[in-house]
Protein backbone atom coordinates (compact mmCIF):
# COMPACT_ATOMS: atom_id res chain seq x y z
CA UNK A 1 0.00 0.00 0.00
CA UNK A 2 1.81 3.75 -1.00
CA UNK A 3 1.81 6.00 1.30
CA UNK A 4 -0.73 8.41 -0.19
CA UNK A 5 -2.92 5.43 -0.18
CA UNK A 6 -2.47 4.83 3.60
CA UNK A 7 -3.05 9.15 3.87
CA UNK A 8 -6.30 8.86 2.51
CA UNK A 9 -7.57 5.90 4.27
CA UNK A 10 -6.53 7.65 7.80
CA UNK A 11 -8.08 10.85 6.45
CA UNK A 12 -11.29 9.10 5.73
CA UNK A 13 -10.63 7.55 8.99
CA UNK A 14 -10.60 10.87 10.86
CA UNK A 15 -14.25 11.59 9.44
CA UNK A 16 -15.60 9.17 12.67
CA UNK A 17 -12.91 10.99 15.24
CA UNK A 18 -13.00 14.69 14.56
CA UNK A 19 -16.20 15.83 16.46
CA UNK A 20 -14.52 13.84 19.40
CA UNK A 21 -11.13 14.41 19.36
CA UNK A 22 -12.45 18.76 19.15
CA UNK A 23 -15.18 18.76 21.46
CA UNK A 24 -12.85 16.95 24.13
CA UNK A 25 -14.40 13.87 24.24
CA UNK A 26 -12.33 11.37 22.57
CA UNK A 27 -9.84 8.34 24.33
CA UNK A 28 -6.60 9.09 24.80
CA UNK A 29 -6.19 6.51 21.84
CA UNK A 30 -8.13 8.23 19.40
CA UNK A 31 -7.01 11.43 20.76
CA UNK A 32 -3.29 10.12 19.64
CA UNK A 33 -4.41 9.09 16.30
CA UNK A 34 -6.01 12.25 15.67
CA UNK A 35 -3.01 14.52 16.96
CA UNK A 36 -0.38 12.28 14.66
CA UNK A 37 -2.48 12.43 11.95
CA UNK A 38 -3.09 16.54 12.01
CA UNK A 39 0.47 16.71 12.38
CA UNK A 40 1.59 15.28 9.24
CA UNK A 41 -1.63 16.37 7.00
CA UNK A 42 -2.32 20.46 5.76
CA UNK A 43 -5.48 19.19 4.66
CA UNK A 44 -7.03 17.60 7.72
CA UNK A 45 -5.59 19.96 9.88
CA UNK A 46 -7.03 23.10 8.23
CA UNK A 47 -10.78 21.41 8.37
CA UNK A 48 -9.89 20.82 11.70
CA UNK A 49 -9.25 24.73 12.68
CA UNK A 50 -12.52 26.01 10.75
CA UNK A 51 -14.33 23.46 12.45
CA UNK A 52 -13.36 25.32 16.07
CA UNK A 53 -13.90 28.11 13.97
CA UNK A 54 -17.39 26.94 13.14
CA UNK A 55 -18.14 26.45 16.69
CA UNK A 56 -17.57 29.04 18.11
CA UNK A 57 -19.94 31.02 15.23
CA UNK A 58 -22.73 28.53 16.31
CA UNK A 59 -22.29 29.60 19.80
CA UNK A 60 -23.78 33.30 18.84
CA UNK A 61 -27.35 31.80 18.69
CA UNK A 62 -29.44 33.44 21.96
CA UNK A 63 -31.04 32.16 24.40
CA UNK A 64 -34.57 31.69 24.65
CA UNK A 65 -36.59 31.65 28.11
CA UNK A 66 -40.01 30.65 28.32
CA UNK A 67 -42.50 33.00 28.56
CA UNK A 68 -43.83 33.86 32.18
CA UNK A 69 -47.47 32.76 31.64
CA UNK A 70 -45.65 29.20 30.60
CA UNK A 71 -45.95 27.26 34.11
CA UNK A 72 -49.50 28.43 34.50
CA UNK A 73 -50.55 27.72 31.54
CA UNK A 74 -49.42 24.26 32.22
CA UNK A 75 -50.30 23.82 35.54
CA UNK A 76 -53.76 24.63 33.75
CA UNK A 77 -53.56 21.69 31.31
CA UNK A 78 -52.52 19.37 33.51
CA UNK A 79 -55.29 20.10 36.18
CA UNK A 80 -58.01 20.13 33.57
CA UNK A 81 -56.74 16.54 33.01
CA UNK A 82 -58.86 13.45 35.23
CA UNK A 83 -56.79 11.79 37.46
CA UNK A 84 -55.36 8.34 36.39
CA UNK A 85 -57.96 5.43 37.57
CA UNK A 86 -56.13 3.05 39.35
CA UNK A 87 -57.47 -0.55 40.62
CA UNK A 88 -59.76 0.19 43.34
CA UNK A 89 -61.58 2.85 41.74
CA UNK A 90 -62.69 0.39 38.89
CA UNK A 91 -64.83 -1.51 42.16
CA UNK A 92 -68.52 -0.39 42.29
CA UNK A 93 -69.51 1.46 45.02
CA UNK A 94 -70.71 -0.51 47.98
CA UNK A 95 -74.78 0.07 47.38
CA UNK A 96 -74.58 -0.69 43.76
CA UNK A 97 -72.48 -3.87 44.93
CA UNK A 98 -75.22 -4.68 47.25
CA UNK A 99 -78.23 -4.04 44.61
CA UNK A 100 -76.28 -6.34 42.11
CA UNK A 101 -75.88 -8.86 44.77
CA UNK A 102 -79.17 -8.83 45.76
CA UNK A 103 -80.48 -8.85 42.33
CA UNK A 104 -78.30 -12.32 41.79
CA UNK A 105 -79.66 -13.94 44.67
CA UNK A 106 -82.78 -13.24 44.20
CA UNK A 107 -82.57 -14.61 40.25
CA UNK A 108 -81.37 -18.04 41.83
CA UNK A 109 -83.46 -18.29 44.24
CA UNK A 110 -86.70 -17.81 42.28
CA UNK A 111 -84.98 -20.05 39.57
CA UNK A 112 -84.14 -23.03 41.51
CA UNK A 113 -88.39 -23.27 42.94
CA UNK A 114 -90.49 -26.04 41.79
CA UNK A 115 -92.97 -24.64 39.51
CA UNK A 116 -96.88 -25.16 40.58
CA UNK A 117 -99.60 -25.00 38.61
CA UNK A 118 -101.95 -21.92 38.80
CA UNK A 119 -105.58 -22.41 37.39
CA UNK A 120 -104.73 -20.16 35.00
CA UNK A 121 -101.98 -22.07 33.81
CA UNK A 122 -104.47 -25.29 33.75
CA UNK A 123 -107.49 -23.54 31.51
CA UNK A 124 -104.85 -22.48 28.62
CA UNK A 125 -103.59 -25.80 28.77
CA UNK A 126 -106.60 -28.15 28.26
CA UNK A 127 -108.15 -26.21 24.94
CA UNK A 128 -104.41 -27.24 24.07
CA UNK A 129 -104.75 -30.45 24.59
CA UNK A 130 -108.24 -30.51 22.67
CA UNK A 131 -106.89 -29.04 19.92
CA UNK A 132 -103.85 -31.96 19.25
CA UNK A 133 -106.79 -34.38 19.83
CA UNK A 134 -108.63 -32.86 16.87
CA UNK A 135 -105.70 -32.44 14.68
CA UNK A 136 -105.01 -36.11 15.47
CA UNK A 137 -108.78 -37.30 14.22
CA UNK A 138 -108.68 -35.09 11.74
CA UNK A 139 -108.62 -37.68 8.54
CA UNK A 140 -111.38 -39.61 10.20
CA UNK A 141 -113.45 -35.84 10.79
CA UNK A 142 -113.04 -35.23 6.81
CA UNK A 143 -114.43 -38.61 5.95
CA UNK A 144 -117.45 -38.78 8.54
CA UNK A 145 -120.33 -37.31 6.09
CA UNK A 146 -119.21 -40.76 3.79
CA UNK A 147 -118.64 -43.07 6.78
CA UNK A 148 -122.19 -42.04 7.94
CA UNK A 149 -123.93 -42.23 4.55
CA UNK A 150 -121.94 -45.29 3.17
CA UNK A 151 -125.01 -47.85 2.60
CA UNK A 152 -122.66 -50.90 2.18
CA UNK A 153 -122.56 -50.47 6.23
CA UNK A 154 -125.95 -51.23 6.19
CA UNK A 155 -126.13 -54.21 4.52
CA UNK A 156 -123.75 -55.83 6.67
CA UNK A 157 -124.93 -58.93 8.77
CA UNK A 158 -126.45 -57.42 12.19
CA UNK A 159 -124.16 -60.10 14.86
CA UNK A 160 -126.32 -62.40 16.67
CA UNK A 161 -127.35 -61.42 20.31
CA UNK A 162 -125.95 -64.06 23.09
CA UNK A 163 -128.71 -66.57 24.10
CA UNK A 164 -129.40 -66.90 27.86
CA UNK A 165 -128.09 -70.59 28.02
CA UNK A 166 -124.59 -69.60 26.67
CA UNK A 167 -124.43 -66.83 28.87
CA UNK A 168 -125.07 -69.21 31.80
CA UNK A 169 -122.53 -72.09 30.08
CA UNK A 170 -119.43 -69.52 30.46
CA UNK A 171 -120.69 -68.70 34.04
CA UNK A 172 -120.78 -72.34 35.51
CA UNK A 173 -117.18 -72.82 33.92
CA UNK B 1 -35.14 33.20 62.80
CA UNK B 2 -36.03 34.13 59.68
CA UNK B 3 -32.30 33.54 58.63
CA UNK B 4 -32.54 30.14 59.97
CA UNK B 5 -35.62 29.34 57.68
CA UNK B 6 -34.22 30.66 54.38
CA UNK B 7 -31.09 28.52 54.64
CA UNK B 8 -33.37 25.50 55.86
CA UNK B 9 -34.84 26.37 52.29
CA UNK B 10 -32.12 26.91 50.32
CA UNK B 11 -30.40 23.54 51.87
CA UNK B 12 -33.67 21.42 50.94
CA UNK B 13 -33.37 23.41 47.47
CA UNK B 14 -29.79 21.97 47.01
CA UNK B 15 -30.83 18.44 48.37
CA UNK B 16 -33.66 18.69 45.58
CA UNK B 17 -31.54 20.41 42.70
CA UNK B 18 -28.89 17.11 43.62
CA UNK B 19 -31.64 14.51 43.63
CA UNK B 20 -30.95 12.75 39.91
CA UNK B 21 -33.39 13.17 37.24
CA UNK B 22 -34.80 9.01 37.24
CA UNK B 23 -35.17 10.04 41.17
CA UNK B 24 -36.92 12.78 40.40
CA UNK B 25 -39.68 11.50 38.07
CA UNK B 26 -40.00 8.49 40.14
CA UNK B 27 -40.82 10.41 43.31
CA UNK B 28 -43.92 12.52 40.67
CA UNK B 29 -44.88 8.89 39.77
CA UNK B 30 -45.44 8.07 43.41
CA UNK B 31 -47.45 11.16 43.10
CA UNK B 32 -44.83 14.19 44.18
CA UNK B 33 -45.64 17.19 43.08
CA UNK B 34 -43.13 18.79 43.60
CA UNK B 35 -40.45 16.78 41.97
CA UNK B 36 -42.35 17.41 39.05
CA UNK B 37 -41.53 21.25 39.55
CA UNK B 38 -37.91 20.69 39.61
CA UNK B 39 -37.95 18.60 36.45
CA UNK B 40 -39.76 21.17 34.80
CA UNK B 41 -37.40 24.03 35.83
CA UNK B 42 -34.83 21.77 35.54
CA UNK B 43 -35.27 21.44 31.41
CA UNK B 44 -37.95 24.24 30.45
CA UNK B 45 -35.27 26.31 29.13
CA UNK B 46 -32.76 23.64 27.64
CA UNK B 47 -36.24 22.55 25.98
CA UNK B 48 -37.76 25.30 24.63
CA UNK B 49 -34.47 26.57 22.87
CA UNK B 50 -33.66 22.85 21.46
CA UNK B 51 -37.59 23.00 19.96
CA UNK B 52 -36.83 26.71 18.94
CA UNK B 53 -33.63 25.54 16.96
CA UNK B 54 -35.95 22.41 15.55
CA UNK B 55 -39.04 24.67 14.31
CA UNK B 56 -37.90 28.43 13.70
CA UNK B 57 -41.19 29.42 15.74
CA UNK B 58 -40.97 31.04 19.08
CA UNK B 59 -44.79 30.24 20.20
CA UNK B 60 -44.70 26.73 18.47
CA UNK B 61 -41.48 25.73 20.05
CA UNK B 62 -43.30 27.13 23.67
CA UNK B 63 -46.28 24.76 22.72
CA UNK B 64 -44.28 21.93 21.61
CA UNK B 65 -42.32 22.34 25.16
CA UNK B 66 -45.87 22.31 26.88
CA UNK B 67 -46.48 19.24 25.28
CA UNK B 68 -43.49 17.37 26.17
CA UNK B 69 -44.08 18.26 29.70
CA UNK B 70 -47.54 17.74 29.34
CA UNK B 71 -46.62 13.91 27.91
CA UNK B 72 -44.15 13.43 30.76
CA UNK B 73 -46.49 13.85 33.17
CA UNK B 74 -49.17 11.78 32.04
CA UNK B 75 -46.67 8.66 31.16
CA UNK B 76 -45.60 9.06 34.81
CA UNK B 77 -47.48 5.56 35.72
CA UNK B 78 -45.64 3.95 32.98
CA UNK B 79 -42.36 5.05 33.66
CA UNK B 80 -39.50 2.55 34.11
CA UNK B 81 -35.77 3.92 34.85
CA UNK B 82 -34.67 1.60 31.83
CA UNK B 83 -32.47 4.88 29.73
CA UNK B 84 -32.06 8.29 30.93
CA UNK B 85 -34.71 10.62 31.85
CA UNK B 86 -33.30 13.05 29.18
CA UNK B 87 -32.79 10.27 26.23
CA UNK B 88 -36.69 9.68 26.63
CA UNK B 89 -37.72 13.45 27.25
CA UNK B 90 -35.47 14.35 24.07
CA UNK B 91 -36.53 11.64 21.64
CA UNK B 92 -40.58 12.67 23.00
CA UNK B 93 -39.36 16.27 22.01
CA UNK B 94 -37.78 15.39 18.35
CA UNK B 95 -40.51 13.59 17.32
CA UNK B 96 -42.75 16.59 18.24
CA UNK B 97 -40.85 18.99 16.50
CA UNK B 98 -40.33 16.91 13.38
CA UNK B 99 -43.48 16.38 13.16
CA UNK B 100 -44.22 19.57 13.76
CA UNK B 101 -41.87 20.83 10.85
CA UNK B 102 -43.58 18.38 8.54
CA UNK B 103 -46.91 19.48 8.87
CA UNK B 104 -45.64 23.26 8.60
CA UNK B 105 -44.15 22.11 5.49
CA UNK B 106 -47.30 20.38 4.09
CA UNK B 107 -49.45 23.47 4.77
CA UNK B 108 -47.32 25.66 3.27
CA UNK B 109 -46.97 23.44 0.24
CA UNK B 110 -51.16 23.51 0.17
CA UNK B 111 -50.86 27.64 0.59
CA UNK B 112 -48.25 27.77 -2.54
CA UNK B 113 -50.36 25.91 -4.40
CA UNK B 114 -53.51 28.13 -3.87
CA UNK B 115 -51.42 31.26 -4.47
CA UNK B 116 -51.64 32.37 -8.43
CA UNK B 117 -48.35 31.56 -10.20
CA UNK B 118 -45.63 34.79 -8.93
CA UNK B 119 -47.25 35.59 -5.83
CA UNK B 120 -44.69 33.43 -4.33
CA UNK B 121 -41.69 34.26 -5.54
CA UNK B 122 -42.70 37.76 -4.51
CA UNK B 123 -43.17 36.97 -1.25
CA UNK B 124 -39.75 34.91 -1.00
CA UNK B 125 -38.22 38.13 -2.53
CA UNK B 126 -39.92 40.42 0.06
CA UNK B 127 -39.02 37.67 2.80
CA UNK B 128 -35.29 37.83 1.35
CA UNK B 129 -34.59 41.63 1.34
CA UNK B 130 -34.27 42.14 5.26
CA UNK B 131 -31.06 39.81 4.86
CA UNK B 132 -30.11 42.46 2.21
CA UNK B 133 -30.15 45.82 3.68
CA UNK B 134 -27.44 46.87 5.93
CA UNK B 135 -28.02 47.17 9.81
CA UNK B 136 -27.04 50.21 11.24
CA UNK B 137 -28.19 49.03 15.04
CA UNK B 138 -25.94 46.07 16.62
CA UNK B 139 -28.70 44.19 18.08
CA UNK B 140 -30.28 43.89 14.45
CA UNK B 141 -26.72 42.62 12.95
CA UNK B 142 -26.70 39.74 15.82
CA UNK B 143 -30.32 38.88 15.13
CA UNK B 144 -29.56 38.37 11.70
CA UNK B 145 -26.30 36.47 11.81
CA UNK B 146 -28.36 34.51 14.30
CA UNK B 147 -30.94 34.31 11.55
CA UNK B 148 -28.34 33.02 8.85
CA UNK B 149 -27.22 30.21 11.45
CA UNK B 150 -30.72 29.18 11.96
CA UNK B 151 -31.23 28.96 8.51
CA UNK B 152 -27.83 27.01 7.80
CA UNK B 153 -29.05 24.63 10.89
CA UNK B 154 -32.60 24.50 9.62
CA UNK B 155 -31.52 23.62 5.67
CA UNK B 156 -29.81 20.40 7.09
CA UNK B 157 -31.34 16.82 6.76
CA UNK B 158 -33.82 16.00 9.71
CA UNK B 159 -31.25 13.92 11.26
CA UNK B 160 -28.49 16.02 11.08
CA UNK B 161 -30.27 18.98 12.09
CA UNK B 162 -31.13 16.51 15.31
CA UNK B 163 -27.83 15.33 15.97
CA UNK B 164 -25.94 19.00 15.86
CA UNK B 165 -28.28 20.66 17.87
CA UNK B 166 -28.63 18.03 20.54
CA UNK B 167 -24.39 17.45 19.80
CA UNK B 168 -23.88 21.38 20.26
CA UNK B 169 -26.19 22.86 22.40
CA UNK B 170 -27.90 19.91 25.47
CA UNK B 171 -23.99 18.54 25.13
CA UNK B 172 -25.88 14.93 25.38
CA UNK B 173 -23.16 12.50 25.05
CA UNK B 174 -22.98 10.43 21.77
CA UNK B 175 -24.53 6.99 23.70
CA UNK B 176 -27.77 9.12 24.41
CA UNK B 177 -27.63 10.76 20.79
CA UNK B 178 -27.53 7.62 18.79
CA UNK B 179 -30.33 6.39 21.17
CA UNK B 180 -32.46 9.36 20.05
CA UNK B 181 -32.08 8.83 16.68
CA UNK B 182 -32.10 5.21 16.88
CA UNK B 183 -28.68 4.66 14.96
CA UNK B 184 -25.03 3.20 16.08
CA UNK B 185 -22.49 5.62 17.72
CA UNK B 186 -20.35 5.33 14.58
CA UNK B 187 -23.03 6.00 12.28
CA UNK B 188 -23.98 9.07 14.77
CA UNK B 189 -20.35 10.42 14.91
CA UNK B 190 -20.57 9.99 10.80
CA UNK B 191 -23.95 12.20 10.74
CA UNK B 192 -22.01 14.92 12.57
CA UNK B 193 -19.19 15.16 10.57
CA UNK B 194 -21.03 15.74 7.26
CA UNK B 195 -23.33 18.14 8.86
CA UNK B 196 -20.50 20.24 10.42
CA UNK B 197 -19.08 19.96 6.92
CA UNK B 198 -22.63 21.16 5.59
CA UNK B 199 -22.23 24.02 8.30
CA UNK B 200 -18.91 24.98 7.48
CA UNK B 201 -19.08 25.47 3.66
CA UNK B 202 -22.76 27.59 4.66
CA UNK B 203 -22.02 29.81 7.18
CA UNK B 204 -17.85 30.11 5.55
CA UNK B 205 -18.44 33.97 5.81
CA UNK B 206 -19.36 34.21 8.71
CA UNK B 207 -16.27 32.63 9.95
CA UNK B 208 -13.90 34.57 8.57
CA UNK B 209 -15.63 37.62 9.58
CA UNK B 210 -15.44 36.26 12.97
CA UNK B 211 -11.79 35.66 12.75
CA UNK B 212 -10.79 39.12 10.79
CA UNK B 213 -13.30 40.23 14.52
Amino acid sequence: MSGTERDKQQCAALENSLVEYLDGRARPAERRFVEEHLAGCADCRLRAEEFRALSGVLDGLPVMFPSPSFDATLRARINAEPAPRRFWDWLPSPRLAFAVTALVAMSVWLASMPRALTNSTIANQAPAETDIGMIRDLSVLENYDVVSKFDALSELPVPPAASPETVTKKETR
Amino acid sequence: MPQLLDKTRVLLDVEAMARTDVQLMLDVKAGDEQSFELLLRRYRTPLINFLYRMVRDQAVAEDLTQEVFFRVYRARQEYAPSAKFTTWMFRIATNLALNSVRDNRHRQMEVSMDQPIGAGEEQQRALELPDRTPTAEQDLVARSRSDLILKAVHALPEKQRTAVLLHKYQELDYGEIARILECSESALKSLLFRAYETLRAELAPMMDSSTKA
